[in-house]
């Protein structure tokens, strides 16, 4: 059997636990293709390929002996940024090049304990910090609709990796749109749960108070099955929600008729490309065909959004990267001549362009005189925009819209104007600073690019977004559709 | 020319006396060797997250009733970017803008029994950093987070204090009143209990505050006193000679008994607090502070004017005896080794405040212990103190039987009775000897009877010396007098 890859995550499970095949088998089949796509995509940052194996024969002895979880044997990518215990974790920077966790990240050890088998740590923007996975130290992704474009970001490994079909799903992250962006550019399915809904604890932290895990995946039933098993509660993550995880893949079935859908008018702007929005507004009719009712909603605070972001995010970005200094872990640059030194140019060569960029803006605006300007504005927009969302569900159950204003970019067209590179993420800043959960979906394709669809729910709505989704999806076949080379 | 006032702030860090650390599980005890209590957490490890430690919010809560402040029903922490070796996460974890406790106070009695209230302005929460280590690392500097993350409260008061004994006064209280709510264990030389001043001086009667020098990382009362003794006499000397005070950090050297400065204002980092987004709010339900406020003990100043009436003290005894919970106990325990008859039992407590504030502590001073290691227990100090008051020993012989007692470890009337020294009471026995003794000093009798009062205590030592001093005093001066009148 060879064609595995063309399989959901969902079947492929379902396969396993039926003994269809063994998962040292697939294993081996995705590892393959991981490697024969390295140069073309750069989609891997580390490929733990023994490791891999031996994990997968544990898992076939254990799905041979009866036992095992609802992901035993399936094998799935981990973004760079999870803590993963012995195994390298860069967050897609030189400053940790040499860098071994050791312990795994709560989402990470969740995901083990239900029998997933990692096969790689995925390619990234440093420390998550970009929307095209062009800030690696270790390269830019490149998209597998078009390897002269970028994949998104910051999450670009692992949706390109999916996209590719080099694993079934892999995890990610999304602090302004970071998984939400790249699903749109790779033509798959991004979901970044509520705030809170999946712990942090073992994820290198960006901005604490946006950052999110989330899962790529070939569709919402994927991503559903994902999620049941990486949320939950931790002790270990003080932001975590204590709130029962519902079965995510129940909920898939329910019947969407009735459902009111708000069309997020400021989604539709000026900054929008003409044919993303047709591919959109040709989505939301067939919800209206699957018996959702539509109506026009504004939140008149939501433009605020991108600035409000690039304050905040830079804040919490120049504090939580301090830890970063040469002194404990991670790159340390030669010779220091003294403690000034040493703090200089270890974060000055361990660091990139963007992450300095970041970490000098949000110097900027927490510094004595100008946090009331800057920070302190910015938290009270912040609120407003939380209003205007809170708004809008009161009289919807779920907001939609385009994910990106584009399709996926070229290489290197974005990298030297940072405002432009910024505003790719206008649509979908808003969910991470209400803290709301947030999917994307493939809804048709611009000149051979995937575009996609954004769904916003209310807080711990997971379960009617990804139903929403599943439905649209159950509709067409969009999603199932896999770049040239890949399929 | 003594125009000056002082006006000093203290800012007083108490380590709290949580098992664990404020945010994460590692363990608090001193002297372990270095990093073996420092966790990823502690380390400041890429992607760990803060946990913040209950029983330090309680701790913090029940300082905030014993002042009498104001509990913050939400108070937020806020982090301080600071870039140190010591400080692994590049901040340090405290509370800012709404800190968890406001408002409260502290009485103190100043040198003429004055009683003076000092503010305080607020006590918040916040972890410590670690510390370097040079000793034996040639050409390198160690860094030891064994500390860091030790969960501290800082107790800031108000501009109130007008000297360096008030502040000491003061200092001492805090001290006090952390070790009786055993919320911290004061201990200075490991670091549990320190502060940092804030002095000024002002021309006397001036509105306007001087400019200030904070005087950081005071470690004993000693310290605090001659730092700030000598800080105001520097200002004071700048002053006088047209000069300006800066506002600055300075430092106490204890071996050269000065101050000497830090970093200026101009130096001062900008630390760029804002609340830490990876920890909630600490929310707190008043079923909390209730639960808080039942565990309250009685608190120093409450014990103290107890013991007053109850024992019928002196001020001054009762706030002597009440410095410590540890004492106040030991002494409330020879206390009611006691007689309940009124009159005996107030003569019994003043008796036994004496021998508490008198042999015993200058024992336990000469030997450098404190009283919960007592050589002499409560129940035997009881022991000897009824041997006084029953007169079978005088106040001078039991001082040689508690020596007796402190070294051997035996009950007070097995030190009287092994060495005989059980005071006579019998009256025949002693006129007894005093026959003997008119008889064998004739002469002196007869001067004595021709008006040489003087000889009485002739007589007096005699019979001591026949007795070996175990005559009651008492009785043998009212016997003797009415033999030798004849």
């Amino acid at each position: 059997m060879s064609d595995w890859h063309t399989s959901t995550l969902t079947q492929l499970a379902a396969g396993l636990r039926a003994r269809k095949f063994s998962s040292v088998e697939l294993v081996r089949a995705y590892l393959d293709r991981i490697d024969a796509s390295q140069a073309a995509l750069n989609a891997f940052i580390s490929v733990t390929r023994e490791q891999a194996l031996a994990d997968a024969a544990a898992a076939d002895r254990a799905l041979a002996a009866g036992a095992g979880g609802a992901l035993t044997g399936v094998p799935i990518a981990h973004k760079d940024i999870f803590c993963t215990q012995g195994v390298r974790t860069t967050c897609g920077s030189r400053m940790l090049d040499n860098f071994v966790s050791p312990y795994d990240a709560t989402v990470v050890a969740k995901l083990k304990g239900a029998g997933a088998i990692m096969l790689g740590k995925t390619n990234m923007d440093e420390f998550a910090m970009g929307s095209s996975s062009e800030t690696s130290f270790y390269g830019p992704v490149r998209n597998p609709w078009n390897p002269q474009l970028v994949p998104g970001g910051s999450s670009g490994g692992s949706a390109a990796a999916v996209a590719a079909r080099l694993v079934p799903a892999a995890t990610a992250t999304d602090t302004g749109g970071s998984i939400r962006q790249p699903a749109a550019l790779c033509g798959i399915t991004g979901l970044k749960p509520t705030y809170g809904r999946v712990s942090r604890y073992g994820m290198i932290a960006f901005a604490s108070s946006l950052d999110q895990g989330g899962v790529l995946t070939a569709s919402a039933a994927d991503a559903a099955l994902m999620l049941r098993e990486m949320a939950g509660f931790d002790a270990n993550d003080s932001t975590s929600v204590d709130t029962p995880v519902p079965d995510y893949v129940a909920a898939l079935e329910q019947p969407l008729a009735g459902l009111k859908v708000g069309l997020l008018r400021e989604f539709f702007d000026q900054g929008l490309d003409a044919h993303n929005e047709q591919r959109v507004r040709e989505a939301l009719k067939l919800y209206q065909q699957l018996g959702a009712r539509l109506t026009e909603v504004s939140l008149p605070n939501l433009p605020l959004s991108v600035p409000v972001y690039y304050v905040v995010a830079p804040a919490e970005c120049s504090s939580n990267l301090a830890r970063f200094d040469g002194v404990r872990f991670g790159y340390r640059c030669e010779n220091p001549r003294d403690l000034l030194d040493l703090y200089r140019r270890s974060r000055g060569e361990g660091f990139g362009a963007e992450v300095k960029r970041r970490i000098m803006t949000g110097t900027y605006v927490l510094s004595a005189g100008y946090y009331d300007a800057y920070y302190l504005k910015a938290q009270r927009v912040r609120q407003l925009i939380n209003a205007d969302f809170t708004r809008a569900f009161g009289s919807v159950d779920v907001l939609m819209g385009p994910t990106t204003p584009t399709p996926a970019f070229a290489i290197g067209a974005k990298t030297s104007d940072p405002i432009t590179m910024y505003l790719n993420d206008i649509y979908t800043i808003g969910a991470n600073l209400a803290g709301l959960p947030a999917v994307s979906i493939p809804c048709g394709f611009v000149q051979e690019l995937p575009v996609g669809l954004q769904i916003v729910g209310p807080h711990f709505s997971e379960a009617r977004v990804l139903n929403a989704a599943h439905a649209f999806q159950r509709a067409t076949d969009w999603h199932t559709r896999v770049p040239q080379g890949y399929a | 020319m003594s125009a000056w006032e002082t006006v000093i702030g203290l800012e007083i860090h108490a380590q709290l006396a949580t098992r664990s650390k404020i945010f994460s599980g590692s363990a608090t005890a001193y002297g372990a060797p270095p990093n073996a209590q420092a966790n990823l957490v502690d380390l400041g490890y890429p992607g760990v997250l803060p946990v913040l430690n209950a029983e330090a919010v309680r701790m913090a809560v029940k300082l905030g009733l014993a002042i009498n402040a104001r509990i913050a029903a939400q108070s937020v922490f806020a982090r301080k970017n600071y870039f140190y070796p010591d400080l692994p996460k590049g901040y340090q974890i405290s509370q800012y803008e709404l800190p968890i406790v406001a408002e409260g106070a502290l009485d103190i009695v100043l040198d003429d029994g004055q009683v003076k209230r000092i503010g305080i302005t607020r006590a918040h929460l916040e972890e410590d950093a670690g510390k370097s280590l040079h000793e034996g690392l040639p050409g390198v500097t160690g860094i030891d987070l064994n500390r860091a993350g030790t969960p501290l409260v800082e107790i800031v008061s108000e501009p109130h204090l007008r000297s360096a004994k008030e502040a000491v006064a003061y200092m001492k209280k805090v001290h006090t009143l952390v070790r009786y709510l055993e919320i911290c264990d004061g201990n200075m030389q490991e670091g549990s209990f320190r502060c940092d001043a804030n002095v000024s001086v002002r021309p006397a009667g001036a509105q306007k505050f001087g400019t200030r020098a904070e005087i950081k990382n005071l470690n004993s009362f000693r310290f605090v006193e001659r730092a700030i003794n000598y800080e105001v006499a520097r200002q004071i000397d700048i002053l006088e000679s047209g000069g300006q005070v800066v506002q600055e950090t300075r430092l106490y050297d204890p071996d050269k008994g000065e101050t000497r400065a830090m970093r200026s204002k101009e130096e001062a980092n900008d630390y760029r607090y804002f609340p830490d987004p990876d920890l909630l709010p600490v929310v707190l339900e008043e079923a909390l502070i209730t639960s808080v406020r039942a565990t309250l003990p009685e608190l120093p100043d409450q014990k103290a004017a107890r013991f007053a009436s109850q024992y019928g003290l002196s001020a001054y005894d009762a706030g002597v005896l009440t410095a410590s919970r540890e004492l106040a106990a030991y002494y409330e325990k020879v206390a009611a080794e006691g007689p309940e008859e009124p009159e005996a039992a107030a003569k019994w407590a003043k008796l036994a405040a004496n021998w508490v504030m008198g042999e015993l502590a200058a024992t336990l001073n000469k030997e450098g212990l404190d009283i919960t290691s007592s050589k002499v227990p409560p129940k035997q100090l009881g022991g000897l103190l009824l041997r006084i008051s029953d007169q079978t020993i005088s106040g001078n012989v039991a001082k040689v039987v508690f020596g007796t007692m402190w070294s051997g470890g035996a009950s007070a009337d097995a030190v009287i009775d092994a060495q005989g020294l059980r005071q006579i009471t019998d009256t025949a026995a002693i006129e007894r000897v005093i026959d003997e003794v008119m008889a064998r000093n004739p002469a002196q009798l007869a001067e004595y009877r021709a008006g040489k009062d003087k000889l009485f205590g002739f007589f007096v030592g005699q019979v001591m010396k026949a007795t070996a001093g175990k005559a009651n005093p008492a009785q043998l001066n009212e016997l003797l007098r009415r033999k030798l009148g004849g």
